[in-house]
């Protein structure tokens, strides 16, 4: 499998705090790859840096085989980089279906009405997208990563706020995207992860504390320390 | 487009096409000058009532035109259609290079940036005396304002020409309105209203975007200065001043931001208010405050605004 994405040295600080720390970071293509790790481990800030919404402070990305560090984040979008955010980020003004045509680039068209399908949402095209329920508007942010025909898709959390039954449904469209696309995927919620993920990363305090394939993460002391002790 | 939106706005042009013919002498002079000003408000409305970006600086884009035009007449002997081609022209260049530096900035600062400039574009028309006459201003005699175009002879000082042409002017900026805003780049000023660093997420250069609708403003602005100038005669510091920034806001606030007749149907109610309280008080202006106030509470989001959110949802 060729590489899509690679990060060398990538680090951010905010002040004093080191929120990423010299991560060496790959990803073929095709891959499902999870990224867990506790609450402020980093996992937002990673994959910011890799989407453009905010700077390295040194390291660099290479995307596609192009070093993307200094592009903003718009180009980096255009390259196929797909960031869908943790805190849902929509037009609140504007309807579902004119949330996803903007994101299809197509806007004041019913370009978006696919996307809104396939993360069933079909229903809600016309309502003001401020107006759907919580879990609602996660979809919503995913059907509008969707729409920008990713070669990589970053989900940060998507699964938050969704039924059991929207996360059985979820599982099957993450399935279904990675058949042409890479999907980056943080999450909290491990049957989820377990399901989904050919490869976990596991972030703490900022740097890679384990790789490796979902068995060998579960069985693995030291993340069962850092994270899964809990669960 | 759809049927209603194009009866509606070409309705409204023939309305006031009509009206010349019922109106007095007075009227039409007063719709001349409300039609030319319109269009400034129409620009100015793409910026701030699409874009949702709020500039304190639009006198200077009108002033540009206003001076283009009028310099270009009296000083350098440019015919009027010429004269109005170059002071847009002009209004594009200004603005594009004052809407690169001050589109740094964003939010307050972008509204002082902005101010700043226009002030400092204040400065240099009072500066340049000699030839701008300061605020006592340039008059344009009659013999400027005559020209022939396509073999046709026309002088600006017909009051029925006037209005025909500021008509004409217009419906074109109706036009080009509807056109910008209906277009993939309207739906994309929109976006950067509601939610900016959302649409730079999906892969829009909304620094470029912004341009695009601080441009167009401008050279909407400099096209009514320079017809105003000509039409009007007379090019004075005043225009350029910071009052000249602030009505564009106030018309565009009081008919209806972001919808595309607003603008249109702001500047005239506020001509026709001062109008008419200057009728029966001195205090003309404290009138037209209450006037303004009262509008802010009942209609906030100006009155083809309201309507539409409460009757009208297909108004553009
Ligand atoms: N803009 C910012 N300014 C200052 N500190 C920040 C900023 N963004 C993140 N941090 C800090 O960086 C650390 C990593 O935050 P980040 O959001 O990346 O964690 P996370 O792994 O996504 O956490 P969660 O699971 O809660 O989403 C945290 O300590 C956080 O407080
Ligand atoms: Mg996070």
């Amino acid at each position: 499998m060729s590489l899509l994405l690679e990060t060398r040295a990538l680090s951010r600080s905010f002040g004093g705090l080191k929120a990423v720390e010299a991560v060496d970071f790959s990803l073929s293509r095709g891959e499902v790859r999870a990224v867990i790790g506790p609450n402020g481990a980093g996992k937002t800030t990673f994959v910011s840096l890799i989407s453009g919404r905010i700077a390295p402070s040194s390291g660099s990305i290479v995307f596609a085989g192009e070093d993307v560090t200094a592009l903003p984040a718009f180009r980096r979008v255009q390259r196929g980089i797909a960031y869908t955010f943790q805190i849902t980020s929509i037009y609140a003004n504007l309807t579902a279906e004119e949330n996803v045509a903007l994101a299809a680039h197509r806007p004041g068209t019913h370009a978006g009405r696919d996307y809104l399908a396939r993360v069933g949402l079909a229903d809600r095209a016309a309502q003001r997208s401020g107006t759907l329920s919580y879990g609602h508007q996660r979809l919503l942010e995913v059907a509008m990563g969707l729409a920008l025909r990713p070669k990589l898709l970053i989900l940060d959390e998507p699964t938050q706020g969704l039924s059991d039954s929207e996360i059985e449904s979820f599982i099957g469209l993450v399935r279904d995207v990675a058949r042409d696309a890479t999907v980056l995927l943080i999450e909290h919620n491990m049957p989820v992860v377990m399901t989904l993920a050919h490869r976990i990363t596991v972030l703490d305090r900022g740097r890679i504390l384990a790789e490796g394939r979902p068995e060998d993460i579960r069985a693995s002391d030291a993340v069962q320390r850092a994270y899964l002790g809990t669960g | 487009m759809s049927v209603r939106i194009i009866l509606l706005h070409a309705g409204v042009i023939l309305a006031l096409f009509l009206m010349q013919f019922l109106a007095s002498d007075y009227v039409v002079l007063t719709f001349t000058r409300i039609m030319v000003l319109a269009i400034y408000a129409l620009g100015y409305n793409i910026l701030f009532g699409y874009t949702g970006l709020l500039s304190l600086g639009h006198a200077m884009f009108f002033a540009t035109g206003l001076y283009g035009a009028a310099l270009g007449v009296t000083r350098f002997g440019l015919g009027v259609p010429e004269a109005m081609l170059v002071a847009i022209g002009l209004g594009i260049i200004v603005s594009t290079v004052i809407g690169a530096v001050s589109l740094r900035a964003s939010g307050v600062a972008f509204m002082i940036v902005t101010l700043m400039f226009s002030q400092a574009a204040f400065l240099t028309v009072l500066y340049f005396g000699d030839y701008t006459r300061g605020d006592e201003g340039i008059v344009i005699s009659d013999e400027f304002r005559r020209f022939s175009l396509f073999g046709l002879e026309a002088d600006l000082a017909n009051p029925v020409l006037r209005y025909n042409l500021a008509l004409a002017f217009l419906a074109l900026a109706v036009a080009v309105t509807l056109a910008v805003i209906r277009s993939r780049a309207g739906h994309v000023l929109v976006a950067i209203r509601e939610n900016e660093s959302r649409t730079a997420m999906l892969g829009y250069d909304t620094a470029r975007y912004k341009l695009l609708a601080f441009v167009l403003s401008g050279a909407f602005a400099a096209f009514s200065g320079a017809s105003y100038a000509l039409m009007f005669a007379y090019a004075g510091s005043t225009l350029a001043s910071i009052q000249y920034s602030i009505h564009p806001l106030l018309w565009t606030l009081l008919g209806g931001a972001a919808t595309v007749l607003g603008p249109v149907l702001g500047t005239a109610l506020m001509f026709l208010l001062v109008d008419f309280a200057s009728g029966f008080t001195s205090a003309s202006l404290l009138v037209v405050g209450v006037a303004l106030i009262l509008l802010v509470l009942f209609f906030p989001k100006g009155i083809l605004g309201t309507l539409r959110q409460r009757y009208l949802p297909w108004l553009p």
